[in-house]
């Protein structure tokens, strides 16, 4: 199953950057990388429930602001202490300069 | 008999921290591990924060779960106190009179809270492991007054935590202002702010004479009741073993910046070590940090097999107290000029400056997590030894992160 949501203008992030969006009582975040492609996560850090959208992206990392845990936002995983629990991904796709997100 | 592997004293964040770099770094021989607590390594620094104010989160946070014990392969022997390291012979004593012997040990004792030493200074609680938690969620019941002696992190953290519960909290500090130690005027003076407004007596500048079991004596004859005392005057490395044994000892066990002890096959690591750190000036630096502790045990334990790592990350803390996280990298006494920023509302950003312009740390304070992002470019900048444009630092409209490619 498919359910591609309007998350946000392709504008709305920088590049090499992240930001939060929030749909039906869940929370994801956007990222654009540094070769301006778009992806989605979870918007939380799987450590402490934090907001990765307040954290730093370097290159295909997301660092959290909390304790610095950090995730490849490509493909969710933690990459070093204190996470070890993966982040989940959700596939974006960019028509004309809106990107969504498919979160089925 | 197998050949004697690898013991780590202490089972705390930096013992825990060893265990999974040892395996990570492909060691297949035996660890040991032996911890006077009863428990497996767990998180500390929810002891003062969410452990105390959150029902949901009164377990303690392991660190090594009996799975994760599992999987490393670890020999962990809870409830046990070393009492000796004998070096001649390469073995360790325990409080039960047995031995084990070590081909390298590491000491990871951490730190025990400083007991005050007025008159009826056995009267105060002090906080470390979750036995004190357990007895500190108790006394901090609605309307209870709470009396915290010490303005540092852990009598902050405490005292935000038992006015979150309820109680009537007063908190008293011997200097001039709280935090004193590390952190810079501004932003002890945003917590202290917060402190108050949230109805917390704040009494600064004045000493204990003495303590009753239910008041705290000032030296200026005031005398404040309380149900519960608690003191948060610091912690002392726990350096005991390490000077029978003979190891050199300054502010803490002495290493070298291969996290490696006075004694080749001894390394130390956490809040019970100290080590010359190189980009802060080759000072000797103690640190009682979360992150410090997890990476001055990768050190150890990389170098413990062989390698030679030297340890140079740039020292990071936090702390929350109500709804402000405070964030410290790198070191503020370096930095005499400061720039400032102020990146949202109530929050404060401030960057300490060489006088050749290079960036030695920076502090921040603000609601949730408005600071994180510019302290972890600060941290960033402070390990290139970067000379950062003081105008981009002060313009909260600029982003940091060009700092890093310039
Ligand atoms: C209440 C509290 C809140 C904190 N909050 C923060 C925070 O917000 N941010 C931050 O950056 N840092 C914080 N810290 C600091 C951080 O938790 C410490 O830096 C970290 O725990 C140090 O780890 P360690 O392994 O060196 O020492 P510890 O965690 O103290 O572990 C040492 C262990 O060794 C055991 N031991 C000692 N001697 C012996 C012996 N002879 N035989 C057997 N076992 C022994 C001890 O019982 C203990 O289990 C906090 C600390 C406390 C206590
Ligand atoms: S909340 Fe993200 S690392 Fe702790």
């Amino acid at each position: 199953m498919t359910q591609w949501i309007e998350a946000c203008a392709k504008d709305d992030v920088a590049q090499e950057d992240v930001k939060r969006f929030d749909h039906a009582g869940h929370t994801y975040a956007i990222y654009r990388s540094p070769d301006d492609k778009f992806y989605a996560t979870d918007g939380l850090c799987t450590h402490e429930k934090i907001h990765l959208a307040d954290g730093l992206v370097m290159d295909h990392i997301i660092e959290c602001p909390k304790h610095n845990g950090r995730f490849d936002y490509t493909t969710g995983a933690a990459k070093g202490a204190p996470v070890c629990v993966n982040l989940k991904t959700y596939p974006t796709k960019v028509e004309g300069i809106k990107v969504f997100i498919n979160i089925a | 008999m197998n050949e004697p592997g690898i013991v780590i004293v202490g089972g705390g964040m930096a013992a825990a921290r060893a265990c999974i770099n040892l395996r990570a770094n492909d060691y297949l021989g035996s660890i040991i591990l032996v911890s006077e607590e009863n428990l497996l390594p767990y998180d500390r620094p929810p002891l003062s924060k969410a452990s105390i104010v959150d029902a949901a989160a009164h377990e303690p946070v392991l660190l090594l779960d009996e799975s994760i014990v599992a999987s490393l392969n670890v020999d962990v022997r809870l409830g046990q106190q070393v009492t000796a390291i004998n070096r001649s012979e390469k073995t360790i004593s325990l409080n039960d009179g047995s031995k084990i012997p070590y081909s390298k040990l590491l000491i990871a004792t951490g730190a025990k809270p400083r007991k005050l030493n007025c008159p009826g200074g056995e009267f105060a609680l002090t906080l470390r492991d979750h036995k004190d938690t357990v007895l500190l969620r108790e006394k901090f019941q609605p309307h209870k007054k709470i009396t915290v002696i010490g303005g540092g992190f852990i009598g902050l953290e405490l005292a935000s935590s038992a006015s979150k519960l309820g109680c009537h909290v007063t908190l008293i500090e011997a200097q001039p202002r709280i935090l004193m130690r590390g952190v810079p005027e501004p932003i002890a003076k945003i917590v202290h702010d917060r402190h108050l407004a949230a109805g917390v007596t704040m009494i600064i500048g004045t000493g204990i004479s003495h303590l009753t079991e239910n008041a705290v004596h000032l030296t200026d004859g005031r005398v404040i009741a309380a149900d519960t005392i608690i003191a948060g005057i610091g912690a002392a490395p726990e350096t005991k073993l390490a000077a029978d044994a003979g190891l050199a000892i300054e502010n803490g066990i002495a290493c070298n910046a291969q996290m490696q002890t006075s004694d080749p096959d001894i390394y130390a690591a956490g809040d019970c070590a100290s080590f010359p750190h190189e980009l802060m000036g080759g000072k000797r630096l103690r640190l009682e940090a979360w992150r410090s502790a997890q990476e001055q045990a990768a050190t150890a334990a990389a170098n413990m097999l062989g390698g030679a790592k030297t340890h140079n990350n740039i020292p990071w803390f936090w702390s929350d107290q109500f709804d402000l996280s405070l964030q410290i990298a790198g070191s503020a006494e370096l930095g005499p000029n400061t720039i400032t920023r102020v990146p949202a509302e109530g929050a404060l950003v401030l960057f300490h400056l060489a006088d050749d312009g290079s960036i030695k740390g920076a502090s921040g304070i603000g609601i949730g997590n408005a600071i994180g992002r510019d302290i972890k470019v600060a941290e960033m900048l402070v390990a290139k030894n970067a000379k950062p444009s003081p105008e981009i630092l002060a313009d909260p409209t600029q982003q940091l992160k060009t700092l890093l490619k310039a």
